[in-house]
């Protein structure tokens, strides 16, 4: 490469060793993902003339596309109600918090470095029959009996979700809202504006990049969940994840798995794109 | 509603909402120490009594200790070498620039946001195609791999608040590179360092879904742990060893934050800044 500056050329030999082991790791393997979704299982032996049989059956199977649509209807509660319920805290974090920001966002992320494992186990512990929240609201005497609609159902997988990802959807609107000149509220309040007015004219417009970035970090990884549905989520609760390793695993149909894999990516991916350019559309800028 | 809006953000009410939100947060970690302790074979209320007998179990499992070392090996193979990785990265993003950079670097960050079982999935099938068998050292390819980017994004802002005339400084008094390295680059950048080395070692020893797919015969924690859910008789004993974990992980990440703030001293940034972290 001649035309590359001295400067240039450093920087890519340094870089050199981490961005080899990501194509080695990370871009053939996704590669072979996508070659294997086009090859055939036979028993023990792989068929690799090109088919798009996988395909076929991943989109049309009533079980898989039951899987893939609960599993996106998850995710987009999953996301919707971790932003929502982080916002405030973000908000508060920045705007009332005054000395102690460094101190909130540690104890934030405290629970998030426990194994997430024991976490999910213990929500069930918590929503379980004779789980601490019934018997809680049966001390209380709010209800007579046990409730039966907080575990083994979308409901479990959606709260423990919420729970697990809290972190990650308050750091990038809590960055987005520092961020904000805060001359521009002055200057709303001084022209009139009431504290409502204000929030959605100016504080909401220029925390969206914030609010896209937590949207997708949460929804994302939300989609491949595994643990969570097959600890809490009961039979109703299964979602695409644990059909893809149960392709690889038991039912022995391993390109099976990675066409569902590469589908439910590909869908994400549609989604994520969409929410990024809405997110551009309607926010960043004072209006 | 507007009203009631209006008030929400203005007032205290954000207050008892975010310590109502903290209980959410903690309700599960909270539990953990509670059960295992409680002298009872059911995860369940009432408590009925003070024991450290689970705790006395986990020291003669066998199965358990096997888990814990090759916990320990994965956990600071992974953490080394993606420090290592992760310290080329952010230089190179720090420093110098080139064609296509965004990209790059973009891709790199790129398993930050994937879902583990895709990573996992795909290292899978490659492992299964070239005809390699599972290992500890397969696990820890793919704990580098997720574990790199957080390093990249710890020792970026070490990188980046560092002024680079004190490396010109050194060139000048007649340092070598490496001299430079070792005695002014090194020690500027070594709170970030060891906050990586800490993190990674952290996410590396709670990863359970790509160790639950690339682990061969040994297992690791979690897989272990996992394995152990499945029997009511096992439970006690399993939230005696979350409690331990969660008093390890917890001090590391202490230990982390303490670094963490130091690194952001040295450049100037106040202690309260979130420098770092996010």
């Amino acid at each position: 490469m001649p035309s590359l500056s001295q400067d240039s050329k450093q920087g890519l030999t340094l870089l050199s060793p981490t961005l080899i082991y990501a194509l080695v790791m990370l871009a053939a393997p996704l590669a072979m993902v996508v070659m294997f979704s086009f090859w055939t299982q036979n028993y023990l032996d792989l068929d690799r003339t090109f088919t798009i049989a996988n395909y076929r059956e991943a989109w049309t199977q009533p079980i898989f596309q039951v899987l893939m649509w609960r599993s996106l209807k998850i995710s987009v509660i999953v996301t919707v109600t971790t932003v929502v319920l982080a916002f405030p805290i973000a908000y508060y974090l920045s705007f009332h918090v005054k000395s102690r920001k460094a101190l909130w966002l540690f104890l934030i992320t405290v629970p998030f470095w426990t194994s997430y494992l024991l976490r999910v186990f213990l929500w069930k512990v918590i929503l379980g029959y004779n789980g601490v929240f019934n018997s809680a609201l049966l001390n209380l005497g709010i209800i007579d009996e046990p409730l039966t609609f907080i575990l083994y159902n979308a409901n479990a997988v959606v709260l423990t979700l919420a729970h697990a990802w809290a972190p990650f959807a308050i750091l990038p609107i809590f960055v987005a809202l520092e961020k904000i000149d805060r001359s521009l509220l002055e200057a709303a309040e001084d022209l009139g504006d009431g504290p409502v007015r204000r929030f959605f004219r100016i504080t909401l417009p220029l925390a969206m990049p914030g609010v896209v970035a937590s949207t997708l970090i949460v929804l994302i990884p939300t989609v491949g969940d595994y643990i969570t549905p097959k600890l809490v989520g009961g039979t109703d609760g299964l979602m695409v994840a644990n059909m893809i390793q149960i392709q690889f695993g038991k039912a022995n149909n391993a390109p099976l798995g990675a066409a569902l894999a590469v589908s439910s990516m590909v869908v994400v991916a549609a989604i994520s794109v969409s929410i990024y350019f809405a997110g551009k559309k309607f926010g960043g800028k004072v209006k | 509603m507007m009203g009631v809006i209006g008030r929400f953000i203005s007032s205290n009410w954000l207050a008892v909402y975010a310590v109502a939100y903290m209980l959410f947060l903690y309700a599960p970690v909270i539990l953990l120490p509670l059960f295992a302790f409680n002298d009872a074979t059911i995860i369940a209320f009432p408590l009925s009594g003070y024991t450290t007998k689970w705790f006395d179990l986990l020291w003669t499992t066998e199965a358990l200790h096997g888990a814990v070392r090759n916990s320990a090996f994965v956990a600071l193979s992974t953490a080394l070498i993606s420090t290592l990785l992760g310290a080329c990265a952010a230089r190179s993003a720090a420093n110098h620039h080139f064609p296509g950079q965004k990209g790059v670097m973009g891709f790199i960050m790129l398993p930050l946001v994937l879902p583990e079982i895709i990573v996992a999935v795909a290292l899978l099938v490659m492992l299964m195609q070239l005809g390699m068998s599972l290992s500890l050292w397969t696990v820890i390819a793919g704990h580098v791999l997720i574990c790199t980017p957080f390093s990249i994004a710890i020792l970026s802002s070490a990188f980046a608040g560092m002024e680079s005339s004190l490396e010109e400084a050194s060139f000048d008094l007649g340092e070598t590179r490496w001299g430079t390295f070792r005695r002014v680059t090194l020690p500027l950048i070594m709170p970030g360092v060891i906050s990586s080395l800490l993190i990674t070692f952290t996410i590396s020893l709670d990863e359970f879904i790509i160790s639950f797919f690339l682990t061969g015969t040994d297992v690791t924690l979690p897989v272990y742990i996992w394995s152990q859910l499945r029997f009511p008789s096992k439970l006690p004993s399993v939230m005696a060893l979350g409690t331990i974990l969660l008093v390890v992980s917890v001090a590391l990440l202490f230990v982390a934050e303490i670094f963490r703030r130091r690194a952001a001293r040295r450049q100037g940034a106040g202690p309260g800044s979130t420098q770092g972290l996010v």
